[in-house]
């Protein structure tokens, strides 16, 4: 059943020339991409902006594997919002979108003007617009300009303004290394490193509001779930028993994590009332129970269990905590996410002494594998439900990867120097 | 723990054998018609001499323990110092090797004879497999490596038992090679 997605039909390969801040390799993508020409933004005002407008929009489209770049050098012309386009121009060089904009200093910040033109159909696709913003603001404009493109083109939700968080390790030595959780932009720009330290860091989980995050870390050699506030910076403890603390996910409202603990003598799953410290024990069996995540209607978790002799998912009724196994293919299933809407889950499964990031629809059963390189981890689905990030590596380097639900859209995303891991995807933030 | 009580039950016998007699000498004084002594006096003198005897004795046999048992300790702490603390494991297996046991029970020994002695024991994980899972695998080789101590008589309270999962490998090599020897429990004296 998993054969299915084979033969694939290669559609393009592009080689990006290398830029400092990421580097995206599309290794396949859909059959018939959105081809979009962005051109330079005018500078209306004297100073240089340091952020190149046009490409980080076309970085952005092309790397959700639905559109491709029309290349700046081929461009017969480069119009501003003011110009007349000729619209012969981009059909010569098979452009079927074009974007034009603007930038200029004003009294408060910049103002940035942009709009999107059907080449075929010879208008614009919605009246030019005009965004104020602050000058350390040109990144979060040229991801709201991408978002608007995306969805007016594609009619989804654009994940262009949305977060990622992981953690980065630095080894000098097995026992020597620097641990760091990130938050970057969706893109990987903009990495601030928001938690560090000598011991390892685990399983960033997001609120549903993407206001706070949870993750395992050490205070000594004891080991805590926090959750920390981002606007602030704020930390709170939830747990650091003895043993276990790992694997937090949120529920739905935000109110509750469910996490492993070990404090009864084996790993179990608890959910924790984040408000009152109240701790509910939620399974009770003598193998492992770990990697626990809420579903978005907030009646199931899935989890990560090896009751029956080898790590496999199941899934629990949160109101009666009943348990019934998910997957059966495969002598190693673990690390279980679900889609947005709820309807499939996607994990890490072993295939061919391999691990692989499958997808597995829950109604109809069917697996499917989405990665093709080998120690492939830590799944996280985009908020629109289109890709997700991995974690796998690559000459004992670990990075990040992208691929689309159905596998036939997969981005590097490599990271400067360190070894990356672990990633979460934001929710939404508006 | 069968020397301590061997070097105890001597001392013992060595206290009633010294009791026994005083009370021989004790009652050939109390012949004598030069010294008038009340029975409760004589009764009272005696059993001060016991005592001090006793108590002398005592302590005699207790020094003589001690040095019986450090040098046992001494003994044990060398074997446990020579042994092993790498126990390595099989892919996703938390059982103990029968390899690891000779080596452990040389561990267990000191432990049980000194219980100011302690251990941290750290369990890892391969890196194949999700983290968090595998974080939860070396807690469960470091638990099976806690629990083969206490059963030998090593008290829970001289273990610090904890696990960093995949986080902290050995060795980077990534093939079975490297992941056998990330497998594993590093038992640390503190």
């Amino acid at each position: 059943m998993m054969k299915k997605i084979l033969p694939f039909v290669i559609a393009f390969l592009v080689a990006m020339p290398v830029r400092a801040e990421l580097v995206i390799e599309i290794t396949r993508g859909v059959e018939n991409p959105f081809k979009i020409a962005v051109v330079p933004f005018r500078v209306k005002s004297a100073g240089a902006f340091d952020a190149d407008l046009a490409r980080l929009i076309e970085s952005n489209l092309e790397r959700s594997g639905q559109f491709v770049r029309v290349r700046r050098e081929t461009m017969l012309s480069l119009p501003g919002p003011d110009d007349q386009i000729f619209y012969r121009d981009w059909r010569a060089i098979d452009s079927e979108y074009t974007v034009v904009g603007s930038l200029e200093r004003g009294n408060q910040g910049l103002i940035v003007r942009f709009g999107l033109y059907d080449v075929y159909g010879e208008k614009l696709v919605f009246p030019m617009e005009r965004i104020p913003g602050e000058i350390d603001s040109l990144r979060d404009i040229g991801h709201y300009i991408s978002d608007r493109i995306y969805e007016a083109l594609t009619g989804l939700k654009g994940i262009f303004s949305t977060r990622l968080l992981y953690v980065s390790a630095e080894r000098r030595s097995e026992k020597d290394q620097t641990f760091k959780l990130i938050l970057s932009d969706a893109d990987g720009g903009r990495p601030q490193t928001i938690f560090q330290s000598s011991e390892p860091i685990l399983s960033p989980a997001w609120s549903p509001d993407g206001s706070r995050v949870a993750y395992m870390s050490f205070r000594g050699k004891r080991a805590g779930i926090y959750v920390q506030t981002l606007a602030t910076g704020e930390i709170q403890k939830v747990s650091d028993f003895p043993g276990l603390n790992s694997a937090p996910s949120f529920s739905p409202d935000g109110r509750k994590l469910v996490l492993t603990l070990s404090r009864d003598g084996n790993p179990e799953l608890y959910v924790a009332n984040l408000r009152t410290g109240q701790l509910d024990r939620m399974t009770n069996h003598f193998a492992i129970d770990t990697e626990a995540s809420w579903s978005p209607d907030g009646r199931s978790i899935l989890f990560t269990s090896s009751r029956g002799g080898k790590p496999q998912l199941y899934m629990m009724n949160v109101s009666d905590k009943t348990v019934k196994r998910v997957t059966f293919d495969g002598d190693y299933n673990s690390n279980g996410a679900f889609t947005p809407d709820g309807e499939s889950i996607v994990f890490v499964h072993r295939t061919n002494d391999r691990f692989h990031i499958a997808r597995m629809n829950l109604k109809t059963r069917e697996i499917r594998i989405l990665t093709e390189t080998d120690l492939d981890e830590s799944p996280s689905v985009a908020p629109n439900g289109t890709m997700l990030i991995y974690a796998t590596s690559s000459e004992g380097r670990g990075l990040l990867g992208l691929v689309s639900m159905d596998g036939r859209v997969r981005v590097r995303l490599p990271s400067a120097s360190e070894s990356v891991r672990e990633p979460a995807w934001s929710p939404f933030f508006n | 723990m069968n020397i301590l009580k061997q070097a105890k039950t001597v001392g013992i016998i060595a206290i009633l054998a010294v009791l026994a007699g005083c009370a021989g000498q004790v009652n050939e004084s109390a012949q004598g018609p030069s010294k008038v002594e009340s029975d409760a006096e004589r009764a009272a003198r005696e059993a001060r001499q016991a005592e001090f005897l006793a108590k002398q004795e005592a302590a005699k046999a207790d020094q003589q323990a001690a040095n019986l048992a450090a040098k046992t300790a001494e003994q044990l702490r060398n074997n446990a110092m020579a042994a092993d603390t790498l126990f390595f494991f099989g892919f996703d297996k938390s059982d103990l090797s029968q390899d690891a046991l000779d080596d452990l029970d040389a561990h267990a020994k000191y432990l049980a004879a000194d219980r100011s002695a302690k251990v941290r024991l750290e369990g890892h994980a391969d890196e194949r497999g999700s983290r968090a899972y595998n974080l939860a695998l070396g807690e469960r080789r470091s638990n099976a490596v806690a629990r083969y101590l206490v059963i030998q008589g090593v008290n829970r309270s001289q273990i610090e038992s904890m696990s960093y999962g995949e986080e902290r490998p050995l060795s980077l090599s990534r093939d079975e090679n490297g992941w056998s020897r990330n497998r594993r429990v590093e038992l640390i004296y503190q």
